[in-house]
């Protein structure tokens, strides 16, 4: 147990007491052995719900005797960073809601998790939207798709100070819009451009129609990207000519989605940014994750057996608390001896947007490394 | 008397037309040269405002453009010295690292302390004689490079540097901007600006300040990658002498770390590891440093100290 929880408790603590507690310390309580929780209210039960693979997906708060205060101590690694809720259990009817005592929430296209960040971790400060560094601009242009049945809306961000002179890199993201909106997209392309850490490049976010289907692996999908979106870009914009410059970027599914159209059409995107992909394969017999993964497992089968070299330079990253590391792992050796050379980053964070936010800086300036050297403005 | 100006970044504050101002020039026009911003070259209308009299860009950036565009196998012959500057540059890099881990596994030895202080030292020597060495070896290729163009040189090249000198010549001062500090050095040499300008007043700020330098030390000690290792790139123009301009150093060196600091310090001496930021200006009158405003020189102990002028 935290040691300032135990101080309160040792005490005999009133309401007024856990009062002046609650309002003069920071909520989960952090301490390099660990997080406490901490729910003060009126209720049968309270459990901590939460994304971490391995640990039971819900745990009991205990009461603290003779008071409204509930708590739970986890033993969580030092710069780990979790997604949680409480499930708050009274009169037989269940509410999950977000931690009253903690202000920080992520949201995600399901609503709101509080954050618990562990002893260690700080958010860095490249994700926070600074006045000070240039802003690169957005524009949405729409591409009648022969593949994907009708137009698709895809939003550019074209960077501070751009000119038709000069040729940029691309970079294609999938789930764009939840990027921007989810993982502070726009405020990490600006930030990281202003600081000469990636060089200035033009991004396109692509959202899919069916999701589930569109980023499973499939073939329609690819040939979007491929021979649609990728020659109307390549007609409109300065872009430069050379397949080193140019990365396929997805999270989730959306890593399965960039992988698959690297394999479909080598040779076209030499860079991928791969993070937490849902890489779900079978040796033998079925996978156990659901019909939703079947084409997945189906694409990455094949891919497995064939990798080829969809591309040359992969930056792979996964959570240790999710359960896609040991795909994630298993992913890496099979690139590598194929002649890929990848960086793998195992954090300790879960399956969420924000743990994909923290590896942008990473992944960006080791597939695009900026001018950072040279130019001093 | 000719004075020579080396001011700290211009974007947020810009001190360029203050300082302008109360040169003894007269109301000419002044030359600019920000071939270092690259494709935006000649994008003044920024710099203009604060500058407040005629300006005439040089262009250099869009005239090598055009003079390589014109001479192939001239474009051809500078792209393979550059090819091989960049080659050398990557060896370098690698003996560099380990220079520098030698010396730091030093800094962090203990026991006999007469004993470390001589490997220190040792180390430390070891780590100049291969700046020295690198820098030696550009010199060299410069060298080879110049002789071998000496009598091929394309006419249209030298016509522009007639013109350039002609413009330097006629103007009441030069403006140096910032950007790509290897591509600026590169065009100023390129039209053999090195003697025009030593004639005329000069400002440069940032990229522009380093490349009139006598070396050309490239520094982040927090990049997202690689070990953040200082390395010699070039020799500058030398214009500012003895000095070793450090551009937005506070946040590109760990300015707190007194053993850093004293390591650059020590490193790059006889040099004067001077800070340029948001305000600085450091005025220099034939070759006398007459005015120091918010500079601060790294120093061996490891601490900070205004720069002074005489």
């Amino acid at each position: 147990m935290n040691q300032l929880l135990e101080d309160l408790l040792r005490g005999s603590p009133n309401d007024e007491s856990i009062k002046r507690f609650l309002e003069s310390n920071t909520f989960p309580l952090s301490a390099p052995d660990g997080v406490t929780f901490v729910y003060y209210g009126d209720a049968d039960a309270v459990l901590l719900q939460h994304w971490i693979f391995g640990l039971p997906s819900s745990q009991d708060l205990e009461r603290a005797s003779g008071t409204d205060l509930w708590h739970l101590t986890l033993e969580l690694p030092a710069d780990s960073r979790i997604e949680y809720k409480f499930d708050v259990v009274k009169d037989d009817v269940n509410e999950w809601i977000t931690d009253p005592l903690n202000p920080l929430t992520a949201e995600d296209p399901f609503g709101h998790n509080s954050v618990c960040r562990a002893h260690g971790y700080r958010r860095p400060g490249w994700t926070e939207p600074d006045s000070g560094s240039r802003p690169g601009s957005m524009e949405a242009i729409s591409i009648d798709s022969r593949y994907l049945d009708g137009p698709r809306q895809v939003t550019l961000y074209l960077p501070a100070r751009f000119r038709r002179s000069r040729q940029y890199p691309l970079l294609v993201v999938h789930d764009g819009e939840d990027f921007l909106r989810f993982a502070d997209l726009k405020a990490v392309l600006d930030n990281l451009t202003d600081r000469l850490e990636i060089p200035p490049m033009i991004v396109a976010l692509t959202q899919p129609g069916d999701r589930l289907k569109e980023y499973a692996g499939d073939p329609d999908h690819a040939s979007f990207i491929a021979r649609e979106l990728l020659p109307h870009l390549n007609a409109t914009l300065p872009l430069e000519n050379d397949a080193k410059r140019r990365c396929l970027m997805g999270a989730s599914f959306g890593a399965v989605a960039s992988l698959s159209t690297a394999w479909r059409y080598p040779g076209l995107f030499d860079r991928l940014l791969l993070l937490s992909g849902s890489f779900a394969f079978s040796d033998i017999g079925t996978h156990g994750r659901g019909p939703v993964f079947d084409p997945v497992v189906r694409f990455m089968n094949a891919f497995r057996k064939s990798p080829g070299t969809p591309a040359r330079k992969l930056y792979v990253a996964c959570g240790v608390y999710e359960s896609l590391i040991y795909e994630n792992r298993s992913l890496v050796p099979l690139l590598q001896a194929n002649h890929m050379d990848v960086r793998f980053r195992e954090v300790r964070d879960g399956h969420n947007w924000e743990n994909w936010r923290d590896r942008l800086q990473d992944g960006l300036s080791w597939l695009f490394p900026g001018p950072l050297w040279m130019v001093y403005e | 008397m000719i004075s020579r100006t080396m001011l700290g970044p211009q974007r947020t504050v810009t001190t360029v037309g203050s300082v302008l101002s109360r040169l003894d020039i007269g109301s000419g026009p002044v030359c600019t040269i920000t071939a270092g911003w690259q494709e935006r070259e000649g994008e003044l209308e920024e710099l203009q405002r604060h500058v407040n009299r005629p300006t005439r860009e040089l262009s250099l950036y869009h005239r090598a453009e055009e003079v390589f565009s014109r001479n192939p196998d001239f474009r051809d012959a500078y792209h393979r010295r550059q090819k091989t500057l960049k080659e050398l540059q990557r060896l370098y890099r690698r003996r560099l690292a380990h220079a520098i881990a030698a010396l730091e596994e030093l800094m962090r030895e203990r026991g006999n302390d007469m004993l470390i202080q001589n490997e220190r030292r040792a180390a430390l020597r070891a780590l100049r004689t291969l700046d020295r060495q690198h820098l030696r070896r550009i010199d060299h290729i410069h060298a080879a490079f110049v002789q071998s163009q000496e009598t091929m040189l394309p006419a249209d090249l030298m016509a522009h540097r007639k013109e350039i000198a002609g413009l330097v010549a006629d103007s009441s001062a030069v403006l140096i901007a910032g950007g790509h500090v290897e591509l600026l050095l590169n065009r100023l040499r390129l039209f053999d600006l090195a003697t025009g300008l030593k004639a005329r007043p000069v400002i440069a700020w940032s990229a522009g300040a380093m490349a009139l330098s006598e070396r050309i030390v490239l520094f982040h000690d927090n990049p997202p990658q690689g070990a953040g290792i200082a390395e010699v790139a070039d020799r500058g123009l030398g214009l500012f002498s003895g000095v070793l301009p450090l551009p937005h150093a506070g946040k590109r060196l760990r300015l707190h770390d007194s053993e850093r600091v004293s390591l650059f310090a020590r490193r790059f001496a006889p040099a004067r590891c001077s800070t340029l930021e948001d305000g600085t200006a450091l005025t220099w009158i034939d070759d006398r440093l007459t005015d120091a405003v918010s500079a601060f020189r790294l120093t061996r102990s490891g601490a900070l100290r205004p720069v002074k002028a005489a």
